[in-house]
């Protein structure tokens, strides 16, 4: 991978720098696992997007039969192509459109958690001394928290939305980020360029975030990527225990439904197997992409 | 000080930490602090009680130091529901979640050492290649919809199974030892077991090959095979031996950590455990069951936390030293 990046007789300095991380990017998209990753994050992105256009029925609307009848867990069809909800619902749209809830708060939590375990991360691993105990410290708490009980409690006591969950995730997974970018600028901070920048006169601040914060990213993305598959997953826990948003449609929320009509007793499988196969790709497509910034940033592994 | 201690301080720390935060939220609810301990349906008397235990009345500084105090000595106060000492109801339940955990990571952990020692061993085969995505699969899968499809397949579709709870609805039982061996608990503890064991192998396994695959770069190794030793005793007795030590503090966070994500699997199954009642309790606004059923959690997993980080410095002898 790092072989297809060298550039031949760079002219600047400043467009070799460019031209790698664009190589960087190329790189990435040439594992295949980081490829079908991304191809499966599109694909639920442009779901996501033309959801009201894919969906052919308003997913909350109650349907009824030619014959006037309730369309009670009607099995697959060509009108209904996963069949309807105990209570007459189109299940397929609900599909189409509980996509949009999941990568909202998919990508949200990521950013949320890349961006403060950079930051942290930073901050601590730079400056140490008072302020990175205090934070390696509260780092150690939350770690001790267990996960879907706080944000259980967390989405009970401020109000069960889609937000305060991202929050939740958000206050969760953060120390991992840091504590692991803290190291990485441990030992960055050593390195001669970073001296260099003292020796010009470069302030604190300018150092750690034109200096040192660029080559800790591919750590952020990588936990950002993974905070993505986790944020989608308690989102649908969250749903299913019955405290998400009862006014918006997400796969946690259909599952729940489902499991309470008792679609399992009579075997309505169309209706709570497709959103469990969607949650899998979601998080899956994390995975992989997560495992692409892995060999970028631990090449040895490759060769095993 | 010594490696012991400092975890051991460290340990204390951080349920220190965990209960303050846990202070804050509940008085950081919209009205009055004592919504958080007195249910308006509580008697005179039991509200009294509540109110002196809890010393709600007092400045909020005064009530912390109360809290602490309370915590430290197991005293969550009554339940709205329930009418019970929290610290009761929350015991009452907590050997059914501590062997549905034990149970699931046994199996999950001897499977994964095994299947992982295999993948390492039969490098580049067949096998391997179709076996990591699926184990990459099983770990992204939602745990309660894996519990989901497997009640319906072999609980509701083949009716193998009972769907739910830990024990047939009104059977009796001498003591607590006769329910738990009895042959009715174990049928209603397969399923839940089977679908947490499926849940967590994927870590064991993942892990396992590649401490495997780094074992057997070691000198030792080539001393073996130069030994002329056949393969199956490399891989079992030097290998693989050598390979378990990391699944043993794995073993430990994963149960620690269990205890509060096994929330979502016991509710699908009905099992009567710590998880669900916290559920239940968040539900039903039962703020002191909610507490005690949290902190009890977290109590659990940074206990497990310790037991690892010992386990770590035992295995580890330099971790001890240094770290």
């Amino acid at each position: 991978m790092a072989s297809s990046v060298a550039t031949p007789l760079a002219p600047a300095a400043g467009a070799k720098r460019r031209r790698r991380k664009a190589g960087v990017l190329l790189a990435q998209l040439r594992d295949p696992y980081a490829l079908i990753g991304a191809s499966i994050y599109l694909s639920f992105l442009l779901v996501a997007i033309f959801a009201d256009r894919l969906a052919s029925y308003d997913p909350t609307e109650i349907l009824f039969t030619e014959d006037g009848g309730l369309a009670s867990a009607l099995p697959p069809s060509p009108a209904h192509w996963l069949g309807t909800t105990n209570l007459g619902r189109d299940v397929f749209s609900q599909l189409v459109l509980g996509a949009r809830p999941s990568l909202f708060v998919g990508v949200t939590a990521a950013l949320a958690v890349a961006a403060i375990g950079t930051v942290v991360g930073l901050i601590t691993g730079y400056l140490g001394g008072i302020v990175d105990r205090v934070l390696m410290r509260l780092a150690d708490m939350v770690l001790g928290l267990p996960f879907l009980p706080f944000v259980i409690i967390t989405v009970a006591l401020l109000g069960p939305s889609l937000r305060n969950i991202v929050l939740a995730v958000a206050l969760l997974l953060w120390p991992n980020a840091a504590r692991v970018i803290r190291s990485q600028v441990l030992t960055l901070s050593q390195r001669p360029f970073v001296e260099a920048a003292r020796v010009t006169g470069a302030s604190e601040w300018r150092i750690i975030f034109v200096h040192v914060a660029p080559n800790v990213l591919p750590l952020s993305f990588l936990y950002g990527s993974i905070a993505v598959g986790w944020a989608i997953l308690t989102q649908a826990s969250v749903s299913f225990l019955g405290f998400g948003d009862t006014g918006v449609i997400s796969w946690g929320t259909m599952l729940q439904d489902a499991y309470a009509s008792q679609a399992l007793d009579r075997g309505q499988y169309a209706w709570f197997v497709p959103p469990g196969i969607c949650i899998v790709l979601v998080v899956l497509a994390g995975f992989f992409v997560s495992r692409g910034y892995e060999e970028l940033l631990f090449p040895k592994l490759r060769d095993e | 000080m010594s490696y012991l201690g400092r975890r051991f301080l460290h340990m204390l720390f951080v349920l220190w930490a965990i209960a303050t935060v846990l202070f804050l939220m509940f008085r950081l609810m919209p009205g009055d602090p004592s919504t958080a301990y007195i249910d308006p349906n509580f008697t005179g008397e039991q509200r009294q009680l509540v109110l002196q235990q809890f010393g709600l009345d007092k400045p909020l500084s005064e009530q912390y130091l109360i809290f602490l105090k309370n915590t430290a000595q197991g005293e969550f106060g009554l339940s709205f529901r329930y009418r019970q000492p929290v610290t009761g109801l929350v015991v009452s339940v907590l050997p059914n979640t501590l062997l549905l955990t034990m149970t699931a990571l046994f199996v999950a952990y001897a499977f994964g050492g095994f299947f992982g020692a295999l993948l390492a061993w039969k490098r580049g085969s067949v096998l391997e290649t179709v076996s990591i995505p699926i184990v990459l699969t099983t770990r992204a899968m939602p745990d309660f919809w894996l519990g989901m499809l497997i009640l319906a397949i072999f609980a509701f579709g083949l009716g193998w199974f009972p769907s739910g709870g830990a024990n047939a609805a009104g059977a009796r039982f001498a003591s607590e030892w006769d329910r738990i061996f009895s042959l009715d608990f174990l049928r209603h503890l397969a399923l839940p077991c089977l679908t947490l064991a499926i849940f967590l192998q994927g870590l064991p396994v993942l892990l396992m090959r590649s401490n495997m695959l780094d074992v057997m770069r070691e000198e030792f190794i080539t001393m073996a095979r130069m030994k002329g030793l056949p393969e199956r005793s490399i891989m079992l007795r030097h290998a693989a031996r050598n390979a378990l030590l990391p699944l043993v503090t794995a073993f430990a966070i994963t149960f620690g950590q269990l205890i509060g994500n096994n929330v979502v699997v016991e509710t699908v199954f009905s099992w009567p455990g710590l998880g669900r009642m916290l559920v239940d309790a968040v539900a039903n606004s039962d703020y002191p069951l909610a507490q005690g059923a949290f902190l009890m959690i977290a109590f659990v997993l940074v206990l497990m936390n310790f037991v690892a980080d010992l386990l770590y410095g035992l295995l580890d002898p330099r971790v001890a030293q240094y770290g």
